[in-house]
């Protein structure tokens, strides 16, 4: 079976895992030696992605699981391991792999307080093992354990490396996921009953949907819903996320946001549709309204943030809610779109939490307000700025557009057969609820660039104050005379630039543009954006025939 | 009088039964190592004591050789004395469980008797009797057996529970656990006394013979219930859990892990046997009790953890709430989901006892260090242990059940068997239990909090050195805890074959 290559999947998956290994072997002083390793690991592993995306078949085969291994793993209860690849899951699993390489290049002169990268590459490979795995399971259980596999890993990044009040955020992270996989894997075990406790084999469940009867499938649904709607996060399972994106490190910011959210999405279409078809009908207008819910609170809750990570997190709520959208219209189209959107989402908001790290990083604040003008300090990374933000709002030509735009185009026509359908004016409500949303969005992140990036520089950004408000020109003279300090009272340049007395060397030499770890990680993002953008089809090819298979069980609907 | 009832016929002349040497080579080698210990201790010079626990540890592993040479026999059952004692693959499971744990016990427990000037002879010839308590109480089938292997495991665990004797926490510890438990005793002989009256044998098949659902004498019932009862206090279930806290927090630290993971697991086994010999048709009684007892332990336990300052009492609830788990899928014991219930139940012991012993391997290990049993003196213990500080997180991980540990087979397993009975009653269960899984991450990853994401609390970041018979346990408990999460089959595999 060695011509099928499926052995690659293993590999891809179980990869990270090897490089953990070595690094055990390392002593934590060994700081280069561990950040090489792990960055070799994941690089060899994208590889390995590559090669795969190289050997897939393209074309009507795309909708085939491919290097489909099935293997015994508990017999007694009749789980397997059973890993594949299809179009939808294909551009997920490339993109978990190619985010963890970029965050570990970005880390390489980036890591967070406390600092001891060993453990901190250590977690990060861990969750690259459960992202990947995620997306190529093809068994409930072996999916859960993925799942969870990654929790940990993150808890630990946010509440070891990251901000002021980590400890809460990620404990508030963990204890709402773990209650949504808690009655996730609940639901699991009754699918598996209730389908006659044959297999937990998705292709098993797949084809016996109809063994259960509606009423009983909904709550089941209910239990699946609540896991995935926690991870996604939808409204009004959402709070954990503002607080865990802006205590964590930007490394875990970018992870979380471009892969971990997509868990939830991903599974809603993996496995609580097509298993759940009956019941996805009766909670597809459900999820569409709580999808617009979050759109239009993600994005008035953007507008009300100071902070800037914090405006991000929020703004990830808002599309997270056109995914939503497009999922809960259970057409063609609109999961398309929702992959798409998925992806786009990734590369757009995982960059935006990059340069909102970069910024931290220079100015020691993401306060909304103390910016100003950076344009003129930094300007490439002003620009990179303004870019992910046009194509976070959904410009036309960069890829958030083709996550958008076509998910508000589907709930014009929800779905239909000949025995069910979905309710026309309720979706198409909801579509132009969701139309003034991209309004709102096009509002807050325009207004965000305005006030941090045009206009001439704040003192924060010029270099005369630091993020604290201290005058950093008269840092002599505040160690001195502490008592008496009023930074209003002195003109700005009053004082020449003072040198050493309170530690703050000339303010103006830390304050340098984009650097080269930064452009490294970041390219490839950027050409992501761009090229997803200018030529959506690349993908949608890839997806459409996935997406087609996994609704088949929808469309096969009698409304019995 | 005497001599005319001797005379007469109606005392049969006595035979010895017919008893098969093979399947009780356990039990003998183990009685040959007490006996050993015992001995060795009288000749042994005060600094040559340390021979003693060697004895005991190879004594255990030499007591597993027939388990394994009993399990590949190819017999399915071998009956003796009557039916009231049964060597089975059931049996052979949990006792090599037991005597695995005996094992790691002895490791623990080594350094902590030297440094601690502890006797050591009586120390380990009570331990080994209490282990040979837990293993006859894998095979007994009969009340009177269950009762004398129940007394046999717990009267030496009263007075080692008290072997800190110079510390008033300590008796205080032994005191409270040997009244209760002999309470727990008279309760349950009480309820013995009425099945036996009921059905006119003590015999566990036979009575199950005799106890049908809906047919039942008030009487059996009563005895039902009281005999539960009883051993609800032996797993700390609540309400009858009172005891355990004070108890594990007096106790010295290898005898809780001991309590808290072997002392449990021989309550479980004798409720399974009388379970499902006994009362397999007596659902109608047991199971709303268990479930209700399972639900509010789980609950319970975990609330009060919650609130917990020192380990060890945390680790008192959390072993509390834990044990309801256990329960969890005995209250649907009995219907379709029997075979179910019973692979949840022993794979949860399995996995438990790998993790919980894992944990107090690492308590002892810092506290010797620190000298506390408080939560915060965890602080930063990555920092300066980062070995041990990976093995907390991954027992406790393991105990809040996230794959890829232990744990999450335990748990799985326990809903599965519940939600296969397929009543409304089984999925209220697990959700109670989902929820309870999400509570046991408040303290759990607490105690994860202070290790990572808390700093030393006095600054103090000498590393820990830790005995080479301590590493042993913390190898074993984290190889098994992780390789049971990974390839479960190594333990479901039993499944098929373990029926009673």
């Amino acid at each position: 079976m060695l011509t099928d290559h499926n052995w690659i999947l293993t590999v891809g998956v179980f990869l990270p895992l090897a490089g953990v290994l070595i690094m055990l072997f390392i002593p934590k002083e060994e700081e280069s030696l561990n950040k090489a390793i792990a960055i070799i690991t994941a690089a060899v592993t994208l590889a390995v992605g590559i090669a795969t995306m190289a050997w897939f078949k393209y074309g009507s085969d795309s909708s085939k699981l491919q290097f489909h291994v099935d293997v015994a793993w508990i017999p007694a209860i009749k789980s397997r391991y059973i890993i594949g690849l299809d179009g939808v899951s294909m551009p997920l699993y490339i993109l978990s792999m190619v985010i963890t390489l970029l965050v570990m290049i970005y880390s390489w002169d980036h890591i967070p307080e406390p600092g001891n990268a060993k453990a901190f590459m250590i977690l990060m490979l861990i969750l690259q093992t459960g992202m990947a795995g995620t997306f190529v399971a093809q068994d409930l259980i072996l999916f859960f354990v993925f799942f969870e596999v990654v929790l940990l890993p993150m808890y630990f990044m946010i509440g070891v490396w990251g901000g002021e009040q980590r400890q809460y955020a990620s404990l508030k992270f963990f204890l709402y996921t773990m209650f949504g996989s808690a009655l996730m894997l609940v639901a699991f075990l009754a699918l598996f009953f209730q389908t006659g406790a044959q297999s937990f084999s998705l292709e098993y469940l797949y084809a016996h949907s109809s063994m259960i009867s509606t009423n009983v499938a909904v709550w089941i649904f209910a239990g699946m819903f609540v896991g995935f709607a926690v991870k996604v996060p939808m409204f009004p399972f959402h709070t954990w996320l503002p607080d865990a994106h802006t205590q964590a490190p930007t490394q875990g910011s970018v992870i979380l946001a471009a892969i971990l959210l997509k868990l939830g999405t991903y599974g809603f279409i993996r496995i609580a549709i097509p298993t759940l078809p009956q019941a996805a009908v009766k909670w597809a207008p459900v999820i569409g309204v709580l999808a617009v819910i979050g759109i239009i609170y993600g994005a008035l809750g953007c507008l009300a943030q100071t902070d800037m990570k914090r405006l991000i997190a929020f703004s990830s709520v808002a599309h997270m809610g056109f995914v939503m959208l497009g999922i809960s219209t259970l057409t063609q189209f609109g999961i398309n779109a929702a992959v798409y959107g998925m992806v786009a989402h990734g590369l757009i908001t995982g960059m935006l939490f990059f340069l909102a790290g970069s910024i931290k990083n220079r100015y020691h604040t993401l306060e909304i307000a103390k910016m100003g003008g950076i344009l003129k300090r930094i300007p490439r990374l002003g620009w990179i700025l303004g870019m992910c933000a046009m194509a976070s709002l959904g410009l036309p030509g960069l890829a958030g557009f083709w996550g958008e735009f076509p998910a508000i185009l589907s709930a014009y026509s929800p779905f239909h057969n000949d025995y069910v359908h979905l309710s026309q004016p309720l979706f198409r409500t909801l579509m132009v609820i969701a139309a003034i949303g991209t309004v709102l969005a096009a509002g807050y992140l325009l207004w965000m660039f305005q006030r941090v990036a045009f206009g001439e520089a704040s003192p924060l950004i010029a270099g005369d104050v630091d993020a604290d408000g201290n005058d950093l020109h008269a840092g002599a003279h505040a160690g001195d005379h502490a008592g008496d300090h009023l930074v209003g009272e002195r003109g700005h340049g009053a004082v020449p630039f003072s040198v050493g007395a309170a530690g703050n060397a000339d303010p103006h030499a830390e304050v340098h543009d984009v650097g080269i770890f930064e452009w490294i990680a970041w390219t490839p993002l950027l050409i992501g954006i761009v090229v997803l953008g200018a030529y959506p089809d690349l993908m949608f090819k890839v997806l459409n025939g996935s997406v087609t298979k996994l609704l088949a069980p929808v469309q096969a609907l009698t409304g019995k | 009088m005497l001599s005319t009832l001797l005379a007469s016929d109606v005392v049969a002349p006595f035979s010895s039964p017919k008893i098969d040497y093979h399947a009780l080579a356990p039990e003998l080698v183990l009685a040959g190592v007490i006996v050993a210990v015992l001995l060795a201790d009288l000749f042994l010079e005060e600094s040559k004591k340390w021979v003693l626990s060697t004895i005991a540890g190879f004594g255990l592993l030499a007591a597993f050789i027939p388990i394994v040479t009993l399990a590949v026999s190819g017999h399915r059952a071998r009956s003796m004395f009557g039916g009231a004692y049964v060597v089975d693959t059931y049996s052979l499971l949990v006792k090599g469980i037991f005597l695995l744990a005996g094992y790691v016990v002895v490791l623990l427990s080594q350094n902590y008797l030297e440094e601690g000037d502890y006797y050591q002879g009586e120390y380990y010839f009570l331990l080994l009797s209490s282990i040979l308590g837990m293993v006859m109480m894998g095979s007994s089938r009969d009340l009177v057996t269950i009762f004398v292997s129940l007394e046999f495991l717990s009267i030496p665990a009263y007075m080692l529970a008290a072997w800190r004797k110079r510390d008033l926490k300590s008796n205080e510890a032994g005191t409270k656990y040997y009244l209760l438990g002999v309470f727990a005793s008279a309760v349950m002989l009480y309820g013995m006394s009425l099945l036996y009256g009921d059905t006119g044998t003590t015999i566990l098949k036979g009575i199950g013979a005799k106890l049908q659902n809906g047919s039942m004498s008030p009487v059996a019932v009563l005895g039902i219930v009281f005999v539960i009862i009883g051993f609800a206090f032996k797993v700390s279930a609540v309400p009858f859990h009172n005891w355990a806290p004070d108890t594990y927090q007096g106790a010295p630290t290898p005898i809780t892990a001991f309590l808290s993971v072997a002392s449990k697991a021989a309550g479980f086994v004798a409720l399974i046997n009388l379970i499902y010999v006994a009362f397999p048709h007596g659902g109608d009684v047991f199971q709303p009790m268990i479930g209700v007892m399972a639900a509010s332990t789980m609950t319970l336990g975990n609330v009060m953890a919650l609130r917990q300052t020192n380990i060890v009492r945390m680790l008192a609830y959390s072993s509390i709430s834990q044990g309801g788990f256990i329960l969890m899928p005995l209250a649907v014991a009995g219907g379709k989901s029997s075979g179910n219930a019973l692979t949840a139940i022993v794979t949860y012991l399995a996995v438990y006892a790998a993790t919980n012993l894992g944990l107090f391997a690492v308590i002892i290990a810092v506290s010797r260090k620190t000298r506390s049993g408080e939560v915060s003196s965890w602080g930063g213990l990555f920092s300066y242990a980062p070995l041990l500080g990976v093995l907390a997180t991954a027992f406790l991980a393991s105990l809040a059940g996230i794959p890829p540990l232990g744990g999450w087979v335990a748990k799985f397993g326990a809903f599965r068997a519940v939600i296969t009975s397929g009543t409304n009653w089984g999925y209220a269960l697990a959700i109670v239990g989902a929820v309870n899984s999400v509570i046991a991450f408040g303290y759990y990853g607490s105690l994860m909090r202070e290790i990572w994401m808390k700093p030393v609390p006095d600054g103090d970041t000498a590393p820990i050195r830790t005995p080479s018979s301590l590493n042993a346990a913390l190898m074993i408990c984290g190889g098994a805890t992780l390789a049971l999460g990974v390839v479960p089959g190594i333990i479901l595999r039993f499944s098929d074959i373990i029926k009673l």
